[in-house]
């Protein structure tokens, strides 16, 4: 075939708003079409799901927001089998929805109605690993602790850690670009990703399976896959370079007089432990009451405090580190920033102390629903946003709000917990678009780790100005001309 | 050597010394000392890896054995019942053992510490030799109760409290879930787990105890505590100061070996497959 000439590429009007409408492609399993559909791709790809009652954990997202009413799910062995999947579905106007461990939290992975899954489960292999380059190549269904267990045996581990490790998957990690509690110390996805291969809406197998660390030749094409969720492409394999396991872990709670404290502490934590810092988390007294409700933990420290910092040190040297850890907590201690705090001496404590930090999330789902929202801004306001929300829905019985998360990121989980009932709408008509209005106000980002998926398209425009969304659209357009991934997630219908 | 109790200020208690053959005539004080014992041991977390000379210890990250960490909060439990007066902690190991005491014992609550020192931190004192120093200790400290972990988790011997009730001829209580002093502080009412159920027994004082898991949670050590223990008194002894001069070990290891792998499960695709493997390869029926 003769290349295309450059000038005709350029020929090609871009509209400004180029995705086709998306409509259902009305895949019922009463239409003969379907069922046509349903055996053309039984012969391309070697395990499909269509029982309804194995549909459903596919289909309902793990919060619960979000059920989708999809009648089929592929289950592709290897790179191959999701080409042809993809190619069929392009040409015959089926939409997909890529998904890992459906853990995500803003419904990226599950269908809004009839979307066919394509599920990356089985395509769990370790491909290989160098210890000298440090280089992990895997396939994109492999689970996060499945991977960080392999690595242990190794002497390294993975450049991140999220509560949910034991079901989410990297391909999912990767497409979403998550974050996690050892960012502050390992970066993110885009930092840790050598390379990828990932298969375009069209079945195009794009190989940039890249193991190596610096490599400037032409765009960075992994980037395009990297935190789109899925509607550029589909992550099949990735190459990840991971650090070395630590061996020298320090966990410590502080307990802390007010939000200015924790900044405080936040700084003199960079200043004097800085170069081991590995984490840095809070989370307001609401939070700790919550987790040491539903989870019958008891007071980790004699008293309760007003916030509560959760940090950790990785080094190679447990004498130095202890030495440095102990300095700056007596130093804080004396200028009285921290007000009481414990440190592990042993790695169960170290596992105890964590726990009270990442069974937060978990801890507030049986309390009713959960409006979870991820923001970044800047320290110094952050927590006004926490004060604010909970003066809106304070006259409400049943109704409360945490505030936690990546403070060393610059990064607040907001949670608003409201009853199943009326209250929940009442709760959401007061807070959203307020929240999203706030955060937009201060140059904030109204998703800092989790995303846009379904739940935040609405609101995009608080935080990409509306060119910028513009060429979201074109590259979507692009690459996917027919809108056949994730044809609900990101964009929005209009801006 | 204590005072008695002059006068009629309290009946007097003929002092059990047929039991303390070590241990001169005293009558038990109102207030009770308790000694703990310690164990720096591999950190339970940690997966253990076996190299050319046994377990690899080199970097590995080691803590305070978890039941002794039940010990200590018993005992500290007891003192802020105002049930124990004095709480002495001891361990027997290398020179990093320091860190137990300081990083754990005395961080929680503990007042004194007493850190037997050996030459190096690889040496694994059997179960007799432990006994024997702990006797000497318990001895100089004049402890009341000794309080120790069930076992260790480097070794699962359990065997020095028995060792040590035996050599001074005291009552023991083995794999203590729940402990009840008297009000009279003369004897402890505890219950043991055993495999085929709850035991209770009331021990007189002064007896060893082993604590087991379920006894209590451990807390964490408050970073006041932690500060604080820097400054708590610990005394270094030697074993030669113990009058134990023979630490030949009586026991040789042979091999040491990581456990075979498992094989990973294999699918069958029918019954008679099943059977199959039952009967030829797994050779169960």
């Amino acid at each position: 075939r003769q290349p295309r000439p450059i000038c005709s590429m350029w020929r090609k009007s871009v509209p400004s708003q180029p995705l086709r409408r998306w409509r259902p492609c009305r895949f019922s399993s009463t239409n003969s079409q379907t069922v046509d559909h349903i055996d053309k791709l039984r012969a391309l790809v070697s395990s499909v799901v269509t029982e309804p009652d194995q549909l459903q954990q596919y289909n309902a997202d793990w919060l619960g927001h979000y059920t989708g009413k999809s009648p089929l799910v592929l289950r592709p062995g290897t790179t191959q089998e999701v080409s042809d999947a993809l190619r069929y579905c392009d040409a015959n106007g089926l939409k997909v929805v890529p998904q890992g461990g459906n853990t995500g939290l803003t419904g990226s992975g599950t269908p809004l109605s009839d979307e066919v899954i394509l599920s990356l489960s089985r395509m769990n292999k370790i491909k290989s690993f160098d210890p000298y380059s440090a280089v992990l190549v895997c396939e994109a269904g492999c689970v996060l602790e499945q991977l960080d267990n392999y690595l242990e045996g190794e002497g390294f581990m993975m450049p991140l850690d999220l509560g949910a490790k034991g079901s989410c998957q990297i391909g999912g990690n990767i497409s979403t670009s998550a974050g996690g509690l050892r960012f502050l110390r390992y970066g993110s996805m885009h930092q840790n990703v050598l390379g990828v291969t990932a298969v375009l809406a069209n079945g195009t197998t794009i190989d940039a399976l890249n193991t190596l660390k610096k490599d400037n030749t032409g765009y960075d094409l992994k980037q395009l896959f990297i935190g789109s969720e899925g509607t550029l492409g589909v992550v099949t394999e990735a190459a990840i370079q991971v650090p070395v396991r630590p061996k020298s872990i320090n966990v410590a709670m502080l307990g802390v007089p007010n939000f200015e404290a924790v900044q405080k502490v936040l700084l003199a934590a960079k200043r004097e432990v800085g170069e081991i810092l590995s984490a840095f988390e809070f989370m307001d007294h609401h939070s700790m009451a919550n987790v040491m409700d539903v989870f019958n933990f008891k007071l980790p420290l004699t008293e309760e405090y007003p916030f509560y910092v959760v940090m950790e040190t990785n080094g190679s040297n447990v004498g130095h580190d202890e030495e440095k850890l102990h300095t700056f907590l007596g130093n804080a201690m004396e200028s009285e920033l921290v007000l009481n705090g414990t440190v592990a001496s042993s790695g169960t404590e170290a596992k105890s102390l964590w726990q009270y930090r990442e069974n937060i999330g978990p801890s507030l789902l049986p309390k009713g629903h959960v409006f979870k929202y991820d923001f970044s801004l800047e320290l110094p306001i952050m927590y006004d946003l926490v004060e604010e929300t909970r003066k809106m829905v304070t006259h409400i019985p049943d109704v409360f709000v945490v505030g936690f998360g990546h403070i060393g990121d610059g990064n607040l989980h907001l949670n608003v917990v409201a009853p199943k009932d009326d209250r929940r709408d009442q709760v959401q008509k007061i807070i959203e678009p307020f929240v999203y209005e706030w955060v937009g106000k201060q140059r904030g980002s109204i998703s800092a780790e989790h995303g846009i998926g379904m739940q935040k398209r609405p609101y995009l425009h608080h935080s990409k100005t509306s060119d910028c969304i513009s060429l979201m659209a074109t590259m979507k357009a692009a690459l996917d001309p027919n809108n056949t991934l994730n044809p609900t997630k990101i964009l929005p219908d209009s801006w | 050597p204590r005072p008695f109790f002059l006068g009629n200020r309290q009946p007097s208690r003929k002092p059990p010394c047929s039991h303390f053959p070590d241990m001169l005539h005293r009558t038990l004080q109102t207030k009770l000392r308790a000694l703990v014992g310690v164990k720096r041991v591999i950190d339970y977390t940690v997966k253990i890896r076996v190299g050319a000379n046994g377990v690899v210890t080199d970097g590995v990250r080691h803590s305070a054995n978890p039941f002794d960490e039940n010990a200590i909060e018993a005992a500290v439990q007891m003192k802020e019942k105002k049930i124990v007066n004095e709480i002495v902690a001891v361990t027997i190991g290398g020179p990093k053992s320091v860190e137990v005491l300081r990083g754990s014992a005395l961080a929680l609550g503990c007042d004194k510490a007493i850190h037997v020192k050996l030459d190096s931190d690889d040496t694994q004192l059997e179960p007799l030799l432990v006994a024997k120093a702990l006797q000497k200790i318990a001895g100089e400290v004049e402890a009341d109760m000794i309080l120790l972990g069930k076992q260790a988790i480097d070794d699962d011997c359990c065997q020095t409290p028995q060792l040590l009730a035996g050599l001074m001829d005291a009552p023991q209580a083995t794999w203590v879930s729940s402990m009840e002093i008297a009000d009279d502080k003369k004897s402890v009412t505890i219950t043991r787990e055993l495999d085929d159920g709850l035991q209770k027994l009331q021990v007189p004082l002064p007896a060893v105890f082993s604590t087991d898991y379920r006894l209590n949670e451990p807390r964490f050590p408050t970073l006041p505590n932690i500060m604080k223990a820097k400054k708590k008194p610990l005394q270094e002894k030697t074993l030669a100061d113990l009058g134990i001069t023979d630490t030949t070990p009586r026991i040789k290891v042979k091999a040491v070996s990581e456990p075979p792998k498992r094989a990973a499960g294999v699918t069958v695709k029918s019954v008679d497959e099943l059977v199959d493997k039952l009967k030829n390869e797994a050779k169960c029926i």
